[in-house]
């Protein structure tokens, strides 16, 4: 037991920013549409992600439909079904996860969680909001632009990606893919500043690093790491741009294509690799670190106890930051790269498992003699452990050398980046949005239409995935149009592709029932109340529900205490709020 | 990508002295108290918007850094000749660090809080910075006309790649100072008004001017015997 002297309190940084002057909207236009709020930014951010989202969705099916019944649909021929690949990859990983992570929770809940008014810069942040939307309809525009959307791979490897071979690489798809993703790096570079300065400069008095929520801390790590790598991403952009259309050679190799020899000589297709990796490993963290952040906060909430190891568990986001941008070549085993390179990046590779093992340990104890509300949140945390750890566990084999070598080309590796950076993200963000639903709204979504959405999509995912894994290991290829007769694929494995597709229509249909959800509760949704989950954070103290502009009425919050005290004994209730005082002598005791 | 690396271990750096100073080591769970106001404790914080541009410069300086690993990577190979850097280009780099300096004096004579100066001074800066772009420009109709064009060498390809996106940042540099001028000309603000934003225009300017620095030393191929010297040191 430890006694805790009142006088314990140290200076706090930076939180004596005075009241900030907002911007106050004179019309609808500018307090719904062109929003400087937050907030407003959020849900906008949001919707369009998910609007985009449901696209990529349709597009899986379709590739599904392709790999089940092959040659059955006559309007999926090869060229769409790389099209159908190269969207439904972008859009998942960029246009949706990483802009609902940062744009949609990280807008909506930085402010509210460390106690400010707004980002500290709102016009800039609308700016964020807008481009980004810029950045999806130039990517839309690729459907309907002669030749369709570029079919390179989501990975857009040089050289095939600009010939005419591939579906839009001598064509409009190509052009729009590489403009767009410039012009969402831009718009999110905007967002990412108010994300970052927003946690530096505008917490709340009291507010310390040390007492932020793991949510907070999940994305600012993550925005400064998608600062960080989305240059490469846009060097590559850039590049690739200058030898599609000023005849450079940057990436571009001495190529016969058609019996015709290109002006192009002497690019380096693996230099593209090295700067397509460089962002595009840490993108997986970009994804993952928000929802490590959101997991541990929907875990400790509806636990109701602390969550365990608050600091190893800021260590340990902050260590795999850094790690992760030292393993991007581990996504190059099979380039012919020097052998001891593959060393180096496998062990990399392998260390970044102790931190987020460590992690997985975290969220397991503190479930530990929990007090365990199995409320729809709390599922899809738990879903997602589960499922983080069996992606986690094949990556561990794929992150060595001599295993991946002949797995990389296999179905193997599309269910393990599906388990690892698919399934459980998306998990958390349903549970998020179950979670935090009733802030925004101020109604609580249905809990009856919420478990056939949990039920179906949990074990539906795995109905997909699980298989896959099987198929991989039989030597399935991937980016495979049609397998045809092969000696070594057995015709069970048909019959398992068409299982794994009737299980991706199902799930695809529940996520109809969570949009109908969304609407529904939007009107007749049961009234929540403040803080329906009776949690600790600050976004759940605020006087309205839902958040009025400026998020605090008159007064900022003071913070006096970190954000998992939960089931504190002696306490009168099973949870203090952040913005409660330690008052009348109480000395808390704690197990030390 | 050694390039990138190395500015990346100086961002981490940067960030774990930072953090260092953030008491990670608390344990938070015991320190249930009220806190003291940082009042008469504390210098007060930076503004926001000094940070956020410190941000920014570091997604730049990630941005250029990752355009120098390629350029490195790509140099390898056999079919690189590297291209005369034309005089102009010594002209140039005098006039943006002529830009620069102005900016600085610029930057002191609103600390001082004198604004006859500080007009002139932020006049000359922004002039000077529109002359290097447009210097930048006649170097590049020079290379052209004596046969270096863009896709002819990738030597080539990188010097206008890299010289026209370190133009529009420039360009995006003069927007603002430009708009800090015009709002010191404008209207009878007291310096301590604009001392904020001659700050930022200042600090950009002379981190563009860095950039230009090691673009220069790039193309000129200082740097290349530099790379090669630490490679012999290295094996």
């Amino acid at each position: 037991m430890v006694e805790i002297p009142a006088g314990s309190a140290h200076a706090v940084p930076a939180a004596e920013v005075e009241d900030m002057e907002l911007y106050h909207p004179k019309s609808w236009w500018t307090k719904y549409v062109f929003s400087q709020d937050a907030k407003i930014i959020a849900v906008q951010y949001s919707v369009t992600a998910l609007s985009i989202g449901l696209v990529a969705l349709v597009l899986s099916w379709l590739m599904r439909l392709q790999l089940a019944f092959p040659g059955y649909f006559a309007f999926i021929d090869a060229d769409h079904y790389y099209q159908f690949i190269t969207m439904h990859g972008m859009i998942m990983v960029v246009y949706l996860l990483t802009a609902l992570f940062l744009g949609g929770f990280g807008n909506y809940l930085i402010p509210l969680m460390v106690g400010a008014r707004d980002m500290v810069f709102p016009y800039a942040n609308m700016l964020s909001y807008w481009i980004y939307l810029l950045a999806v309809l130039i990517l839309v525009a690729g459907f309907f632009a002669p030749g369709g959307p570029t079919g390179a791979g989501w990975t857009l490897y040089p050289p095939q990606s600009v010939l005419s071979g591939t579906p839009g690489g001598q064509n409009w798809g190509i052009l729009l893919m590489l403009s767009s993703l410039i012009v969402f790096i831009i718009g999110f570079t905007m967002g990412g500043l108010n994300y970052v300065v927003t946690v530096l400069q505008g917490r709340a008095r009291g507010m310390t690093l040390m007492r932020m929520p793991l949510t907070v801390w999940g994305i600012f790590t993550a925005t400064v790491m998608a600062l960080l790598a989305f240059p490469a991403l846009f060097v590559a952009c850039v590049m690739m741009l200058f030898d599609r259309l000023l005849g450079t050679s940057f990436f571009l190799p001495a190529i016969v294509e058609m019996g015709t020899q290109l002006q192009h000589g002497g690019g380096s297709p693996i230099l593209f690799q090295h700067l397509f990796w460089f962002f595009g490993h840490p993108e997986v963290y970009i994804v993952a670190l928000p929802a490590f952040g959101i997991v541990s906060d929907l875990i400790s909430t509806h636990a109701r106890k602390n969550i365990f190891g608050y600091r190893m568990m800021v260590w340990a986001i902050v260590i795999i930051a850094a790690l992760s941008f030292v393993v991007w070549a581990h996504h190059m085993y099979v380039s012919g790269m020097n052998p001891a390179f593959g060393f180096f990046f496998a062990t990399t590779t392998l260390i970044i498992a102790v931190p987020t093992a460590i992690k997985v340990y975290n969220w397991v104890l503190t479930l530990w003699r929990g007090d365990i509300h199995l409320t729809l949140p709390m599922l899809f945390a738990l879903a997602f452990i589960v499922t983080f750890v069996n992606g986690g566990l094949t990556g561990l084999f794929l992150g060595n050398v001599v295993v991946d070598v002949p797995l990389s080309d296999t179905m193997f590796v599309v269910a393990h980046f599906h388990m690892v950076m698919g399934v459980a993200p998306i998990l958390v963000v349903f549970g998020a949005i179950y979670h935090w639903y009733p802030k925004v709204t101020g109604r609580l979504l249905n809990d009856v239409l919420g478990h056939i959405h949990y039920w179906v999509t949990f074990l539906g995912a795995y109905a997909i995935f699980f298989p896959m894994h099987y198929l991989g290991l039989l030597g399935v290829p991937r980016r495979y149009y049609e397998i045809g007769e092969t000696s070594f694929v057995p015709p069970s494995a048909h019959t398992l592709n068409i299982f794994i597709t009737v299980m991706a229509l199902v799930v695809g249909a529940a996520q109809m029932v969570f949009l109908l959800n969304l609407i529904w509760s939007l009107f007749r949704g049961r009234e929540a109340g403040g803080n329906p989950w009776r949690a600790t954070t600050l976004e759940w103290q605020t006087p309205q529900t839902p958040p009025a502009h400026g998020n605090w009425g008159k007064e900022l919050p003071v913070v006096y205490r970190w954000a998992y005290d939960y089931s504190v004994p002696g306490a009168p209730e099973d949870f203090i709020p952040q913005t409660q005082p330690a008052t009348d002598g109480v000395t808390r005791e704690i197990m030390a | 990508m050694n390039v990138t690396l190395l500015f990346l271990a100086v961002i981490g750096a940067i960030i774990a002295w930072w953090l260092a100073g953030q008491r990670l080591t608390s344990k938070p769970w015991l320190e249930a108290s009220p806190v003291k106001t940082a009042t008469g404790l504390e210098e007060p914080p930076a503004p926001a918007i000094k940070i956020g541009l410190y941000v920014f410069l570091g997604v730049v300086g990630a941005l250029f850094s990752l355009f120098i690993s390629a350029y490195f990577m790509r140099m390898a190979s056999s079919d690189w000749w590297g291209m005369p850097v034309p005089g102009l280009l010594w002209v140039n780099t005098a006039l943006l660090a002529a830009s620069s300096a102005a900016l600085q004096w610029a930057k002191n004579e609103a600390h001082h809080g004198s604004m006859e100066n500080l007009r002139p001074a932020l006049a000359a800066g922004l002039l000077l910075a529109a002359l290097f772009l447009a210097g930048q420009i006649e170097a590049w109709r020079e290379l052209n006309a004596a046969g270096y064009v863009l896709a002819d060498n990738p030597a080539n390809s990188f010097f206008y790649m890299l010289t026209g996106l370190h133009g529009l940042h420039i360009l995006g540099g003069l927007a603002v100072t430009g708009r800090t001028t015009v709002r010191a000309f404008a209207a009878d603000l007291p310096p301590a008004q604009l001392s904020l934003s001659i700050d930022l225009c200042t600090l950009y300017s002379h981190f563009m001017l860095a950039v230009f620095l090691i673009l220069f030393a790039l193309f000129a191929g200082w740097a290349n015997d530099f790379v090669d010297l630490c490679r012999q040191l290295l094996s």
